[in-house]
């Protein structure tokens, strides 16, 4: 407990960021106590309300309550974001890490793949894939997953090649560790604080592409509460209907600007020595 | 650059560009639905298994994969990419009169955001830990942090159908319908590039040439001009040729938002109604021309920096 208040003191702007990320977490949880209607509950002759005291946010064209779609949409979206970061971190640092250790060829296999991957407007292949496989959200975050698990890849394996020449691992080697340990007690926990930054960091953008992807149609499918889905649908009645275009676009960039500022907090957490990076306001990778 | 790099950087772009052909070939071949019947589809008939069977074999789809696939690339080589059978047109033709719309977008938000960003970048730098940094760091974080495609709602919206300014669907080829989706894209861009400005005027401040022209007493501005925005700049160009590439694969959403008629949005049609032949054709293009701009990007590099061009790095 003691360690905890500690912490918090050290690290105010983490706490804050990681409470709010939280709360989102605890909307998305709790979605069906927070929700004040059945969000696919269809009540054609409420359709197209505009805000008022019975539907806070109004209604669509199908009469459904926007708040409660706003708020079954926390799930959909934090789910796919959390679950595609998580992939593509856990493949990424796996084949980067096999390819630092073991070198040769099945190093030279998998840096020529993402050479590929790298050299090639990602969300061009991602926008292919997703279109072919057909559209779904789990169809949605493989296509991501496809063109982003690169970037972790490179970042494992540079930071093996970094250690595996240490006195340390030498040990390991000589008095007969097996390599499942040596990777799970050397490389993993070396790797694991620079893969968790950039995950915490991606969450957000990973967010913004998930949204893109079924706001153009190849993701999640009607009548699913999807952030991204609800600003398609949205986007036809714009002019009667401005609501159903605010709503949901704010909640996804509540989410991501909570998101953006965790990932940034906990990289200062984290990595206390780099100094060069302005805290609060972190870089975005090169897309 | 030297020659032998030159020629390992095309090596490398004719092995990408193989390695992407196959991966498109391959899902287009392992896709669901079938292309035969979606294609008749498209012309309103619902033909007999017989003639399903027949045109898939005019097509050579009953071939083995390998086969397809090698017949497929030596076409494509002789610049024949096939032809789209939703909009029954040769898939070149199509994608070269879509370049230019795409190519125009792309350019107009990149100048629209430099004008933006380089200002603020420096104003930011130069004033590093007053208001004026403060407020714009905080607006790159919301750039970053807003989804385009909402953004470009928003100014849909406001512009187009509260005010009137400009037109709702951006078809036609005035400039005034190139505005709103360029905003859209270099509002998205803005954030990453005031960033960079900012990062490289404040490590440019530090060297030991501005200490020294400062100390011979010239004058702040002349220094900042002359002296410190070439420096700072140089790296800029490399972003803008990567940010060049990936808006021609990227503008999708936008050109959707807007009804833009460019690259994106054919390509969000041919996978909507999927055109396996221009799937295959768009990701191609896209793929080559990202990444000769890459290259002519590192080329310029070596005529814009004479340190490079000498070998001093």
């Amino acid at each position: 407990m003691e360690k905890l208040k500690r912490f918090v003191r050290k690290n105010p702007a983490f706490t804050l960021f990681f409470l709010l990320a939280l709360g989102v977490a605890a909307i998305a949880v709790f979605a069906p106590v927070l929700a004040t209607h059945d969000p696919y509950e269809a009540v054609l002759a409420d359709a197209v309300q505009p805000p008022g005291p019975e539907h806070w946010f109004g209604t669509d064209r199908m009469g459904r309550d926007l708040y409660s779609r706003v708020i079954y949409g926390a799930r959909s979206s934090l789910s796919a974001s959390l679950a595609l970061v998580c992939l593509i971190a856990a493949v990424g640092t796996f084949l980067g890490i096999l390819a630092g250790w073991f070198g040769g060829l099945l190093d030279a296999v998998i840096m020529r793949i993402s050479d590929m991957m790298i050299s090639f407007p990602g969300m061009v292949l991602a926008l292919a894939v997703a279109g072919i496989l057909g559209a779904s959200m789990k169809n949605a975050v493989l296509a991501i997953a496809v063109v982003s698990w690169t970037k972790y890849a490179r970042l494992a394996r540079s930071l093996v090649l970094k250690i595996r020449e240490r006195d340390y691992i030498a040990a390991a080697k000589v008095t007969g560790s097996r390599t499942s340990h040596i990777f799970w007690s050397y490389l993993l926990p070396n790797v694991l604080p620079t893969i968790l930054i950039t995950g915490a960091t991606d969450i957000g953008s990973m967010m913004m592409e998930i949204a893109a992807l079924s706001f153009l149609g190849f993701g999640a499918k009607a009548p699913t509460a999807e952030w991204g889905l609800m600003l398609n649908e949205g986007r036809a009645y714009m002019t009667a209907a401005p609501w159903l275009m605010v709503f949901p676009g704010l909640a996804i960039f509540i989410t991501v600007v909570v998101f953006n500022l965790l990932g940034d907090s906990l990289r200062d957490v984290l990595d206390p020595r780099d100094e060069r990076q302005e805290s609060g306001f972190g870089r975005k990778e090169n897309e | 650059m030297k020659k032998s790099d030159l020629l390992k950087r095309f090596l490398q772009i004719v092995i990408v560009l193989f390695g992407i052909s196959f991966v498109t070939f391959g899902l287009t071949y392992m896709a669901p639905g079938d292309p035969v019947r979606a294609m008749y589809a498209a012309s309103g008939t619902i033909p007999s298994e017989e003639i399903l069977d027949q045109t898939r074999e005019a097509l050579g789809l009953n071939e083995p994969f390998l086969t397809q696939y090698l017949n497929w690339l030596s076409n494509c080589l002789r610049g024949d990419f096939g032809t789209s059978y939703s909009l029954n047109r040769p898939v070149a033709a199509l994608l070269l009169a879509r370049l230019w719309p795409t190519l125009k977008l792309s350019l107009a938000s990149l100048v629209l955001m430099l004008l933006v960003s380089v200002p603020l970048g420096i104003l930011s730098a130069v004033r590093k830990g007053g208001i004026s940094d403060y407020i714009v760091r905080g607006l790159t974080f919301l750039g970053v942090s807003l989804p385009n495609f909402w953004v470009g709602l928003i100014l849909l919206y406001v512009f187009g159908v509260k005010l009137g300014v400009v037109p709702v669907v951006s078809s036609g080829q005035g400039f005034d319908r190139l505005i709103l989706p360029a905003v859209t894209l270099a509002f998205a861009m803005m954030g990453k590039y005031t960033r960079q400005v900012r990062t490289a005027f404040l490590e440019e401040l530090n060297q030991d040439y501005v200490t020294g022209a400062r100390c011979r007493g010239i004058k702040e501005s002349t220094i900042l001009w002359r002296h410190v925005l070439p420096n700072a700049i140089l790296p800029l160009i490399t972003m803008l040729g990567l940010s060049l590439g990936s808006l021609l694969g990227g503008t999708a959403v936008v050109e959707v938002i807007f009804s833009y008629p460019g690259l994106g949005s054919l390509a969000v049609d041919a996978i909507t109604s999927m055109d396996y032949s221009l799937i295959q054709g768009y990701v191609l293009w896209v793929a080559l021309i990202y990444m000769v701009l890459n290259l002519l990007v590192d080329l310029s590099y070596s005529l814009l920096d004479p340190r490079i061009k000498k070998g001093g790095r």
